[in-house]
């Protein structure tokens, strides 16, 4: 695919548009798996917006790989797989008020999942939790969508000081199911505090992405499972 | 391109070596695998084993990467009811058996229930595997203990059997005599080598298990290497593993003395690379002025 922009939102944080078409993308929370040159390895990164033509993802700069992407100049091809994994399922009975909850470039996913919830009709609230205010990325995008968003920072400086949580019992929001994606002591914390059952997007170190090496399996309730190819979401009650 | 690999007639010496194309399933989404020469599914023991802790995979800049997953598998048994029919659904020709164990019994076990499945036309023993305590590479790294779990799957099948070898020996050859002397029909090499990664801002090992098998791009002069003095020293065929990503690899492989060559961790980068390598191969061979590919079999040897 062709790089259509690769764009700065916060420091370390860009944002990337390729185009050049591709698989339909059949649920949000899918991820695509990025070739980098004279990187053995590619990287997975959760597909953030999509149309027919093209992907828009979001990153972070933590290391070789990614650093090495922020350089790259629009008009540079890359070598992309996917969509890759299961999604978020947003066909669930009764659901109409979701609670949508990210954490620092767990966020991105949420984007395009809160857009298709909009679609079917429910109104999901969006608790964004991040370090600190000049790291807050997506919230005008989100807020766009017309959905109540709400964000944490740890050291106080933008929304409610503290984790997710926080800003969750501070607002009172009151949901019926939940979606996450997140750093682990989140998901930790959600799985502890949220009374209903949700979906959650997990991350592991991967191979391959499609299923083939069983590199990133994690072990659930209803056995092994590859972060990759059964999920990256699974449901809170399997975890 | 036609070779022949311990009686069986092989299309093509193209094989996916075994733990990097699972049961043909993933693959399959990309190409039709039936173009493969043959296919090593994922290794199997006896009982289901969950593996190491995560994480298992490390990147090694472009050259490759460490793999620390230890087996993971559903167990013989279900490997047998399961996955193997799964397995025929997407691939017609006869497959290889990776079998692994940590005791000679759970060996002899392992090969003796996948002896009786019919689209199984190779056993592909597993002395080498780094990612297990006292099992995997323990035989395959002493040429007595080796020999003695050839013998013992030996007594359960009559089909041909390979035993796969480690890397991770002083020396390679006579392990690989051991096997033969003891009735191996042929052998593999190389399974991965043993290596670390440290993550130097958290000042830890990247693997959970601290170590795991380096393989990829990088370790091919190693495996051409051992392949060659294998070949050398051995008449059973051999099959070349080991950092092989293009179809100038598989001629290199061949020409140090494979008969066959089975191609790892590049298929988890580029899934289509197995395919891409038989469809180039034609051209390749009329390139170099190769008639058969069997005809170049150990030609350096010559
Ligand atoms: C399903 C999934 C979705 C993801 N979505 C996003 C996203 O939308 N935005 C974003 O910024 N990041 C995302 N990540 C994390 C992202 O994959 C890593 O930050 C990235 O691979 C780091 O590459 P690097 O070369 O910069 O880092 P290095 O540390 O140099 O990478 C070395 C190796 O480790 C792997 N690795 C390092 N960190 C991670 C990690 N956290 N998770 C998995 N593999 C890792 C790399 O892929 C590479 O193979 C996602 C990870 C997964 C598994
Ligand atoms: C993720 C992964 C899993 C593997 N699992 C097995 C296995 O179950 N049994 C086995 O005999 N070899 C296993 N191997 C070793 C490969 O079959 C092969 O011998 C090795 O990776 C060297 O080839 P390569 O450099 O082409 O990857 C595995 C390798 C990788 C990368
Ligand atoms: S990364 Fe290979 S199976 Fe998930």
């Amino acid at each position: 695919m062709t790089i259509l922009e690769n764009t700065k939102l916060v420091d370390n944080v860009y944002r990337m548009k390729l185009g050049g078409g591709h698989k339909p993308v059949t649920a949000p929370g899918q991820f695509v798996n990025i070739a980098l040159p004279d990187k053995f390895l590619r990287r997975p990164i959760s597909i953030c917006d999509w149309d027919d033509e093209t992907f828009t993802i979001v990153y972070k700069v933590v290391g070789e790989g990614t650093e090495m992407m922020s350089r790259m100049s629009v008009g540079t091809e890359l070598d992309v797989l996917g969509p890759l994994g299961n999604g978020f399922d947003i066909e669930v009975q009764k659901m109409r008020h979701p609670l949508v909850v990210g954490g620092g470039v767990g966020v991105p996913p949420l984007y395009g999942l809160t857009k298709e919830l909009l679609k079917k009709g429910c109104h999901p609230t969006v608790v964004i939790g991040f370090n600190t205010a000049s790291e807050v990325i997506l919230f005008d995008e989100l807020q766009a969508l017309g959905v109540d968003v709400f964000v944490s920072t740890m050291d106080g400086t933008g929304g409610v000081k503290g984790v997710v949580t926080d800003a969750m019992a501070k607002a009172c929001v009151l949901y019926d199911y939940f979606y996450c994606c997140g750093p682990r002591p989140m998901i930790e914390a959600l799985k502890q505090e949220t009374m209903t059952e949700g979906q959650i997007s997990m991350e592991e170190r991967m191979g391959c992405g499609f299923g083939a090496c069983v590199g990133c399996t994690i072990e659930t309730k209803n056995g092994f499972r590859r972060v990759c190819a059964d999920g990256p979401v699974f449901l809170k009650s399997e975890l | 391109m036609k070779v022949n690999l311990c009686g069986l007639e092989l299309d093509n010496p193209v094989i996916p070596a075994s733990g990097t194309f699972g049961f043909g399933v993933e693959h399959s989404q990309f190409y039709d695998i039936n173009c493969l020469g043959s296919l090593s599914f994922k290794g199997t023991t006896r009982e289901a084993r969950y593996g190491n802790p995560t994480p298992r995979i490390a990147e090694c800049g472009g050259y490759g990467m460490i793999n620390a997953v230890g087996l993971q598998n559903p167990g013989i048994d279900a490997v047998c009811e399961k996955q193997m029919k799964v397995l025929s659904h997407f691939y017609k020709k006869p497959v290889i058996a990776n079998i692994s164990g940590f005791s000679i019994d759970e060996y002899r076990e392992c090969c003796a229930k996948i002896d009786r499945q019919e689209q199984v036309g190779i056993i592909e023993v597993n002395i080498s595997c780094p990612n297990v305590h006292n099992g995997g590479m323990a035989f395959g790294t002493d040429p007595k203990a080796a020999a003695e779990v050839t013998k013992a799957v030996k007594e359960v099948t009559t089909k041909p059997v390979v035993m796969k070898l480690s890397p991770n020996v002083t020396d390679i050859v006579s392990i690989a005599k051991a096997c033969e002397e003891a009735g191996a029909d042929g052998l593999c090499l190389i399974n991965t080598v043993l290596g670390m990664r440290i993550d130097i801002r958290r000042r830890k090992p990247v693997i959970a298990n601290r170590y795991g098998g380096y393989s990829g791009a990088g370790i091919f002069p190693l495996a051409l290497r051992m392949v060659n003095q294998v070949a050398n020293a051995c008449h059973v065929p051999v099959i070349g593993c080991g950092g092989v990503s293009r179809a100038e690899d598989v001629i290199e492989m061949m020409m140090a003395g494979a008969t066959a060559v089975e191609i790892g961790a590049a298929n988890l980068v580029n899934p289509m690379v197995c395919k891409e390598i038989i469809d180039r191969l034609p051209s390749l061979m009329k390139e170099l002025g190769i008639e058969h590919l069997k005809d170049i079999i150990g030609i350096v040897n010559k």
